[in-house]
């Protein structure tokens, strides 16, 4: 049925389309771009905000066009007179109601709404009207909500609700007074939100921000007592040259090494390195699990909104999360500890920065269980987002720089360290180390190709000495929540498990930069770009598996020990407790 | 007309109200889409407690397995939900044709300096509650006020002072 083709005309030219779609979708196919706000091809039709609207002959009105099918013989315009007109008072009216501080605003220049507004031709406001206002929520160590900037698209909801299976938000009240918030318009801080920031990512205005920290490390840099250290997650090199104009997937860790010192930093680090390190702990643990039948599955437990969703949804799975700690507070309790040994620096004088991919991160770094020896391990957290604002605010010339290496002793890193940004890195990193450690032979074919790509549940089976290892992997914390029903009906089914919170692994995470006018938030083409720079990353490097990396084996040799040591233990691993936050429902929710 | 529903029975503890919540619930999941009862469950909470506690939405959305986000949208999206308690005495007034011609926005205005609260709120004693009425079928009476179930008719600012005066003067008995 759906394969059927019918003929429709758009603007009095005729075209041959499936039936069975929208008509937004007929014209995407057809060369025509028609405008749209609220639409989201990943997330529910809201037909909210009618910017999309069309003319359908035979229709007394204009028909949205992402929820209206196409018919045989149609005859529809995109762009009439009285159409342009229509739609452009729409944007106004939207715009009436939206702070003028355009120039003062967080996303000045990357605003959906500001382009939108653009290419409908506003030039001047016509209705000036009565204009909400309500106070930000600011209580989220991540996430800024503001409610002033918000245009009722619904996007966030939808994305915290469809494809993170959270349900944080929803829509109180009504008509002139209708706001998104939490239930009971709780404080972010006190809510089911694990601080992912997909809500920042699908917004097309500034009515959800990370909480930023970038004058507060501006301040600090200033600092001539304090010794900075810095470490760059392995997402934030494949995606910040998207803030500098420049396509997806360029790999540009040197010009970020390059850019951190002439911003005033004494180290800059690799966080790939203690994703090796992570590797080398959370491996060594799945074997030991394996071999003592120790709970099984074991569940990843980098990502942090991961952390804090499974701690309010899943608790009874605490035993299964793997107690090593994230590669960003691994290496931040490596740096106040062992580095700062080996400089002979007081650690409360080291300041720790850590640039991630991640708003989730900086809710991570301010857990008091993460201390190191009575101190915050990780000091600041700064979004690739931030980095790139930083970089132009210190007048650094970002794309022309010459590239620079990171810093000896923690920032030589395998290719294992590098995929950990993308879904399924994690595993594929695991499996070639634990499968060398478990069997003594090599890994010869270590590109585990069922682990990669963008499926939203991928199994894999791997085979070591004879036994077979069933593999799962999540991305995004609804399909997290699918393999962790599969692991509760049934315990033996898998025997490792990788969650990763955002939708394609850290690539996606929470504190990317945002979509350029040709893109939309959280596309797949801009997603499978990043990945393919990591994966060119690994393919890059002479070392591909994290036991191999000289500066990991020094740092057992000279401190730790041996993976799972006392010391290891100590530094390296963490345990959580189950949250109750008002707002959980049993797990297995319905969409309303 | 928009008026409170009361429990005219014996007072029922919170445990009491709880439980018939929740046997309600258990009723409605029975039937075909279940989640189409949220309203009505809302109503048979605000029956029992006049209000709907936060506390309790929290419950239904466990017994429902609707997200409390969602519940707390339908709850705000209608007026007839209260989200606090009432007032001990809620007041209506009158704000239909006949007694606003006859100065029903004075009358308001009176109740809102003296109380000083606005519509829909609750004083912070909790002996009163404000809201608005359309028409409350006693125009020949215009202006008038219903405090509880009773009908005050023929008022002026300085009448309806004297009113808020008795039923605070009852309450400090």
């Amino acid at each position: 049925m759906d394969n059927k083709k019918i003929t429709i005309t758009i603007n009095d030219q005729q075209y041959k389309v499936d039936a069975g779609q929208t008509i937004m979708q007929a014209a995407d196919q057809c060369g025509y771009r028609i405008p749209r706000l609220c639409y989201h091809p990943k997330l529910s039709i809201e037909g909210a905000c009618r910017v999309c609207i069309v003319q359908v002959a035979g229709m007394k009105n204009y028909v949205a066009s992402c929820a209206y099918p196409v018919a045989d013989g149609m005859k529809i315009d995109t762009n009439s007179r009285e159409l342009r007109q229509a739609r452009r008072d729409i944007v106004e009216l939207l715009l009436d109601n939206h702070p003028q501080d355009c120039h003062t605003c967080e996303r000045d220049g990357n605003c959906e709404l500001q382009r939108l507004a653009y290419s409908m031709g506003i030039r001047h406001r016509h209705f000036e009207g009565e204009r909400k206002h309500y106070d930000k929520d600011l209580s989220s160590a991540s996430v800024i909500r503001d409610p002033d900037k918000c245009i009722l698209c619904g996007r966030c909801v939808r994305m915290c609700s469809e494809i993170q299976g959270v349900h944080c938000l929803g829509q109180a009240h009504r008509g002139f007074n209708t706001v998104v918030m939490p239930a009971y318009n709780m404080p972010f801080a006190e809510t089911v939100c694990t601080t992912c920031g997909q809500c920042i990512n699908v917004c097309p205005t500034a009515s959800f921000v990370e909480k930023n920290h970038t004058q507060e490390l501006f301040e600090k840099l200033n600092d001539p007592d304090l010794i900075k250290v810095a470490q760059v997650a392995p997402s934030v090199r494949a995606a910040i040259g998207e803030s500098f104009g420049l396509p997806p997937g360029r790999n540009m860790e040197g010009q970020i090494a390059a850019t951190l010192r002439r911003m005033g930093f004494d180290y800059v680090f690799d966080t790939q390195f203690s994703a090796d390190l992570t590797i080398m702990e959370e491996g060594s643990e799945f074997l030991e699990r394996l071999q003592a039948k120790g709970p099984l599955p074991l569940i990843t437990s980098c990502s942090s909104a991961w952390m804090k969703y499974m701690e309010q949804f899943y608790p009874d799975l605490i035993e299964n999360i793997s107690t090593a700690k994230s590669p960003m507070s691994m290496a931040s309790a490596m740096i106040k500890t062992y580095f700062a040994h080996k400089i002979k620096a007081d650690p409360k004088k080291i300041l720790s920065v850590a640039f991630m991919c991640c708003t989730a991160k900086k809710y991570e770094a301010s857990r008091p269980e993460l201390d190191v020896n009575g101190m915050r391990a990780t000091d600041i957290v700064i979004t690739t987002r931030e980095l790139g604002w930083m970089t132009k605010s210190a007048g650094i010339d970002f794309i022309s720089i010459k590239p620079e290496k990171f810093d000896e002793p923690l920032g030589l890193s395998s290719g294992a360290g590098a995929i950990f940004g993308v879904t399924g890195g994690v595993m594929e990193a695991a499996i070639r180390t634990a499968y060398e450690l478990y069997t003594g032979e090599t890994l010869i074919d270590i590109e585990v190709n069922d682990l990669r790509g963008f499926k939203g549940v991928k199994e894999a089976k791997v085979v070591m000495d004879g036994q077979e290892l069933r593999l799962a992997v999540a991305h995004g914390l609804g399909n997290a929540h699918q393999v962790l029903e599969m692991v509760r009906e049934d315990r033996d089914r898998f025997h490792f498990v990788e969650v990763m919170g955002c939708p394609g692994g850290c690539i996606g995470g929470g504190g990317q930069p945002y979509a350029t006018a040709n893109s939309i938030p959280l596309d797949e083409e801009c997603l499978k770009a990043r990945a393919s720079a990591l994966y060119g990353l690994d393919r890059e490097k002479t070392i591909r598996r994290s036991h191999e990396n000289p500066d990991v084996q020094r740092l057992y040799r000279e401190f730790l020990g041996r993976p799972l040591s006392e010391k290891s233990h100590e530094l390296l691993h963490t345990h959580y407790k189950a949250k109750l936050p008002r707002g959980i429902v049993s797990p297995n929710l319905k969409v309303v | 007309m928009a008026t409170q529903t009361q429990e005219l029975t014996a007072p029922l503890t919170d445990e009491q109200k709880l439980a018939q919540v929740r046997e309600f619930i258990a009723e409605v999941m029975t039937h075909e889409h279940p989640d189409s009862y949220l309203i009505a469950v809302l109503h048979r909470t605000q029956e029992l407690y006049g209000y709907l506690p936060t506390e309790v939405m929290d419950e239904i959305a466990q017994e429902m397995g609707i997200p409390t986000a969602h519940i707390w949208g339908v709850a705000t999206f209608y007026h007839y939900f209260n989200l606090a308690p009432p007032g001990k005495h809620v007041i209506s007034v009158c704000l239909g044709t006949a007694c606003y011609v006859r100065g029903a926005a004075q009358i308001l205005q009176t109740i809102k300096d003296e109380l000083k609260i606005d519509v829909g709120d609750v004083t912070e004693d909790g002996l009163f509650s404000l809201q608005p009425a359309r028409c409350l079928g006693a125009c020949g009476l215009a202006p008038v006020v219903m405090i509880d179930d009773k009908i005050h008719g023929e008022l002026t600012p300085k009448k309806v002072t004297q009113l808020i005066n008795q039923y605070r003067k009852q309450a400090n008995k």
